[in-house]
C-alpha cells in the first residue's frame, strides 16, 4: 500500500489496432472494461497506421469513461489545425482528451512536407511553440462567450474573444512563425487539454508547460531511480508517467516464449500476472502513472484485465475510475480560468487592431 | 460495365433518381439560433443527432464545411451569426463510430495543408469509416487567413487553382500507391512551386478506392478543375432552368476533359421549408426570415457595404441616406462577399428598396435569404418539384442546410422522403457500403495499372 501519494493510474497504448473501425472499437472497448485509465495513440510513421488522432476520435463516442491521448507531432504540423483538431477531440470524448505532444525527429518526415529537417535542441523549441500556440488558442474564447442573446442579436461577447497574436521567440532555430487567432472552435470543455511530453523534450519545453511527463529506462530495475529523477527535476505538480514493454504469460505461454519485439529503449517486464502486479504496485509508489505498452495487444490487454488490474484495485495501488470525469479529474488538475479572462490588459480581438 | 459504359459517353443520360446530402453548419445567417427549439452547436449530441436523422433518411452524404479565420465585421469578429465549429475530419472519425452508411465529406483547404500530411489524415477517415470518407476541395488565396499559418497564405488568385490541381494530383498518387492492398507502397515524388513531397505512404487503399472528391468552386477555373477532378460538384444552381443550363456546361467541359459526360455529379446547396399545406409552408417561410435575419443582423449587412457604423438606424425604416464612407465596400472577412463600388451600390440599392417599398430589413432579407436555393411547399408539391429534376438529371441531388439544429432535417426525413420514394425518384436502401457505392460512381482506375493497360492494348 502506497504510503505518502495518492493511488496512480494506468494507461494502456492501443498500437495494434491500426486503422480497421472494428477493431479500434474492439482494443478500446476492451481497455476500458479491464479498467485502463486512459489509452494512448501512437502516430510513428509505419504502414497501416491510420492518423492517432482520427483513432483517438473514433473511440470518443464508444467510451465513456476512459482517457484518449494521442499523439500528435509538433514540428512538422501546423499549430493551428493541431489546437483544433485536439480541442474537437476534447468535444468528441465529452472532456476526456489529452495530447501527447511528440517531436519527429525522421529525415523522412520533414521530406514528407518539404522541409529540411529538424534536429538536437530545435526539436523541443518546436514542440514547446507548438504547445504554446494550443494553450493560446484554447484561451482566445473565454468559457462564456456563447452568449445567445436574443434582445441584442448577439451570438457571441466579441469582448471575450481575444487575438493570441503568437510569434516564435528571438533564437528560434527553425522557421519562426506567428500565428494570429482567435480558434476556430469555441474553448475545449476542459478548459485545456493535459499536456503530456516524453522527458526528452524537456529543457527546451519548460516543466511547467505541460501536465505530465513520460519517463523512459533502458531496464526495468532502473525504471523506479528514472522516475525519481524527472522528479525531482520537475516537482510534484507535475504528473511522472513511466514506460513498460510487457509480455505476459499467456493462454499456456510462458512470456520467455512469447514473440515480443519491442521497438527498443523501454524497460520492458516479461513474466507472471503476479510478478507485474508486484512489479507495478511498487512503481506506481513513485510514479503518478505507468504506461504500458503490451506486446499482443488483444492478447495481454485481456491477461491485465483479468489477472493485474483487479489485484492492484484491491491493494488501494490504483485510483478509482470516475464516471463523467474528465482527464483532467484524472490527473487531479483543476479546471483553470482562461488566461484572457482576467486579464483587462490583454486587448479583445479587434480592439485597436 | 454497363457503369462503365455510361460514364465514358459523350451523351448525358440522367439516372432518374436524386440524392440528398446535409451540410452542417453554415456559419452565416441561415442558420437560427434565436428559436426556442435551437440546439447546441458544439455539443457532440447535436452532430450525432443529424448525422443519424440523415442516415435514416439515407442520405447519401454528411458534409463539414470549414471557415480558417473567424469572419469580422468593422475589424472585430462578426458577433451576430453562429460561429465556432469543429475540425471536420476530427469530428466526422467520430461520427463514423455511430453511424453505419453515410457518406463523411470533410472541407479541407489546400492552401493551408500539406499533401502527404492530408491525403494521410483523408485516407485514414477513408479507412476507419470503412470507405464512406470524401474530400469538398477548396482554396483560399488571402493573406488574412495565412496569419493563422506557419506558411502565411498569399497566393496569386489566379495561380489559385494551378496549385489545387497539383495537390489533388499528387493526393491521388499517395491514395493510389499501394500497388496491391497488401502493399508495398512505392514511393511518391513531386516538385512543385508551393509543395515538395518525398513520401512513402502508409495507407492501403480503402473500400472504395480512394475518397471521393467534392469541388465547389464556380468560376470557369472552377468548372474546369472540377471537371477534370471531382466526382461531385457541390454547386450554387438549384433553380430548375439554371440547374439545367449547368448541367449543360458542366458536361461539356467534362467531355471536353476526356471524362466523359456523365464523370462528374451535381449537388446543390439548397434549404427546404416545408409543411402539410403550402399556405403552412407559407407561414413558416415569413417565421424562419424572420429569425434569420434580425434587425441588427439586417444593420450590419449595410455596415459592411457601407464600411461604418448605421446602428442609429431603425431596421423597419428606408435605407440609409448617408453615404458610404468607402470606394469599395470592405466585406465582411471571411464570407466570400468580394468588394464592389460602394458609393454606386448604395445608389443602387436606395433606389431598389425605394421602388419596391421595402425596409431596411425586408431589403436585407431579400438580398441574403437564400431565396433561389430555397424550396417551400407542401410535402407533395416538393417532391413532385425534385421528381421533375430527377427525370431530366438537371442535378443528381441536394445538399441540405438545415436552418434548425438539431431537429431540421426531421420533417426532410419523415415526410419529403418518403413521399420522393413513392414516386420512384430516392433510394429505398443504401445501395452498398461505401460513399462511392451510394452515389453510383465508378472505381477509379490506378494511374499506373491504366499505364500498363495502355501498353498492353
Amino acid at each position: 500500500m502506497s504510503t505518502f501519494k495518492k493511488p496512480g493510474f494506468l494507461a494502456i497504448e492501443l498500437d495494434g489496432a491500426g486503422w480497421d473501425g472494428a477493431d479500434l472499437a474492439r482494443a478500446v472497448l476492451a481497455a476500458e472494461s479491464a479498467g485502463f485509465h486512459a489509452a494512448t495513440f501512437t502516430d510513428a510513421p509505419v504502414p497501416a497506421r491510420a492518423n492517432a488522432l482520427q483513432r483517438a476520435a473514433f473511440a470518443g463516442p464508444v467510451t465513456h469513461t476512459i482517457a484518449l491521448v494521442p499523439e500528435v507531432d509538433t514540428v512538422y504540423t501546423e499549430p493551428f489545425h493541431v489546437s483544433t483538431q485536439l480541442a474537437s477531440l476534447d468535444y468528441v470524448s465529452r472532456g476526456r482528451a489529452g495530447w501527447i505532444a511528440t517531436a519527429a525527429d525522421a529525415p523522412e518526415a520533414a521530406a514528407a512536407v518539404g522541409r529540411s529537417a529538424v534536429t538536437g535542441a530545435a526539436l523541443g523549441q518546436e514542440a514547446a511553440a507548438s504547445i504554446e500556440v494550443s494553450r493560446r488558442l484554447w484561451d482566445s474564447w473565454e468559457d462564456d462567450a456563447v452568449i445567445r442573446d436574443v434582445a441584442t442579436g448577439r451570438y457571441i461577447d466579441v469582448d471575450k474573444l481575444h487575438y493570441v497574436d503568437f510569434q516564435t521567440p528571438a533564437g528560434f532555430a527553425g522557421v519562426g512563425y506567428s500565428v494570429k487567432g482567435p480558434s476556430i472552435i469555441p474553448r475545449p470543455l476542459q478548459g485545456q487539454l493535459p499536456v503530456l511530453v516524453p522527458a526528452s523534450l524537456l529543457g527546451e519545453v519548460r516543466a511547467d508547460a505541460v501536465d505530465a511527463v513520460l519517463v523512459s529506462a533502458p531496464a526495468a530495475e532502473l525504471l523506479a531511480a528514472e522516475v525519481r529523477d524527472v522528479r525531482a527535476r520537475v516537482g510534484a505538480s507535475i504528473a511522472v508517467i513511466a514506460e513498460l514493454d510487457v509480455v505476459l504469460d499467456a493462454r499456456g505461454q510462458d512470456a520467455a516464449a512469447r514473440d515480443a519485439s519491442f521497438d527498443g529503449g523501454r524497460a520492458a517486464f516479461a513474466g507472471s500476472a503476479a510478478g507485474l502486479t508486484d512489479f507495478l504496485a511498487d512503481l506506481l509508489k513513485e510514479a503518478d502513472g505507468v504506461r504500458l505498452h503490451p506486446a499482443s495487444l488483444f492478447v495481454d490487454v485481456e491477461e491485465l484485465g483479468r489477472l493485474v488490474l483487479p489485484e492492484l484495485r484491491r491493494r488501494g495501488a490504483l485510483r478509482p475510475v470516475a464516471q463523467g470525469g474528465t482527464f483532467r479529474d484524472l490527473l487531479g488538475l483543476e479546471r483553470p480560468a482562461s488566461r484572457y479572462a482576467t486579464a483587462a490588459a490583454a486587448a479583445p480581438a479587434g480592439a485597436g487592431k | 460495365m454497363t457503369q462503365h459504359t455510361r460514364a465514358k459517353s459523350e451523351i448525358f443520360t440522367p439516372s432518374g433518381q436524386i440524392q440528398f446530402g446535409v451540410f452542417f453548419q453554415g456559419v452565416n445567417s441561415g442558420t437560427i439560433w434565436k428559436a426556442a427549439e435551437s440546439g447546441s452547436q458544439t455539443d457532440f449530441e447535436s452532430f450525432r443527432r443529424i448525422a443519424q436523422t440523415a442516415e435514416r433518411g439515407l442520405f447519401a452524404a454528411f458534409f463539414l464545411g470549414e471557415g480558417l479565420r473567424l469572419r469580422e465585421h468593422l475589424g472585430r469578429p462578426h458577433a451576430l451569426d453562429v460561429v465556432g465549429r469543429p475540425d471536420a475530419q476530427t469530428m466526422l472519425a467520430a461520427l463514423a463510430s455511430v453511424t453505419k452508411n453515410i457518406g463523411l465529406v470533410a472541407t479541407q483547404n489546400t492552401t493551408y495543408n500539406d499533401p502527404a500530411d492530408l491525403a494521410h489524415r483523408l485516407a485514414s477517415l477513408d479507412l476507419i469509416s470503412g470507405g464512406r470518407a470524401a474530400w469538398n476541395i477548396v482554396t483560399t488565396d488571402n493573406a488574412w487567413t495565412g496569419a493563422n499559418f506557419r506558411r502565411g497564405g498569399y497566393l496569386d488568385h489566379a495561380d489559385r487553382y494551378k496549385h489545387a490541381e497539383a495537390f489533388v494530383e499528387t493526393a491521388k498518387r499517395i491514395w493510389d500507391s499501394w500497388e496491391t492492398p497488401d502493399g508495398p507502397a512505392s514511393r511518391v515524388l513531386h516538385q512543385g512551386q508551393r509543395y515538395t513531397v518525398d513520401v512513402t505512404p502508409r495507407l492501403p487503399r480503402s473500400a472504395q478506392y480512394r475518397p471521393v472528391l467534392f469541388q465547389a468552386g464556380d468560376s470557369p477555373e472552377g468548372r474546369n478543375f472540377a471537371a477534370r477532378q471531382a466526382d461531385v460538384i457541390f454547386s450554387a444552381h438549384p433553380k430548375f432552368d439554371d440547374a439545367v443550363d449547368f448541367r449543360k456546361d458542366l458536361v461539356e467541359r467534362s467531355v471536353a476533359a476526356g471524362r466523359g459526360a456523365n464523370a462528374v455529379q451535381i449537388m446543390p446547396a439548397s434549404e427546404f421549408i416545408l409543411a402539410p399545406t403550402a399556405a403552412e409552408a407559407a407561414e413558416k417561410k415569413e417565421w424562419v426570415r424572420s429569425l434569420q435575419i434580425g434587425p441588427q443582423q439586417a444593420i450590419a449587412y449595410l455596415e459592411q457595404f457601407w464600411g461604418r457604423e448605421l446602428s442609429t438606424y431603425d431596421p423597419d425604416g428606408p435605407l440609409p441616406e448617408i453615404d458610404p464612407v468607402v470606394e469599395e465596400t470592405s466585406e465582411t472577412r471571411g464570407s466570400g462577399f468580394h468588394g464592389a463600388k460602394a458609393r454606386q451600390l448604395a445608389d443602387q440599392w436606395r433606389a431598389e428598396a425605394k421602388d419596391k417599398g421595402l425596409s431596411i430589413r425586408q431589403f436585407v432579407t431579400s438580398k441574403t435569404a437564400r431565396i433561389d436555393s430555397t424550396f417551400t411547399g407542401s410535402y407533395t408539391a416538393v417532391a413532385d418539384h425534385l421528381a421533375e429534376y430527377a427525370r431530366v438529371g438537371a442535378v443528381d441531388g441536394f445538399n441540405i442546410s438545415p436552418w434548425l439544429i438539431p431537429t431540421g432535417l426531421d420533417d426532410i426525413v419523415n415526410h419529403l422522403v418518403p413521399e420522393l420514394q413513392e414516386r420512384g425518384v430516392y433510394p429505398t436502401e443504401y445501395r452498398g457500403s461505401t460513399l462511392r457505392e451510394h452515389l453510383g460512381l465508378e472505381t477509379p482506375v490506378r494511374t499506373a495499372d491504366e499505364a500498363a493497360a495502355a501498353v498492353r492494348a
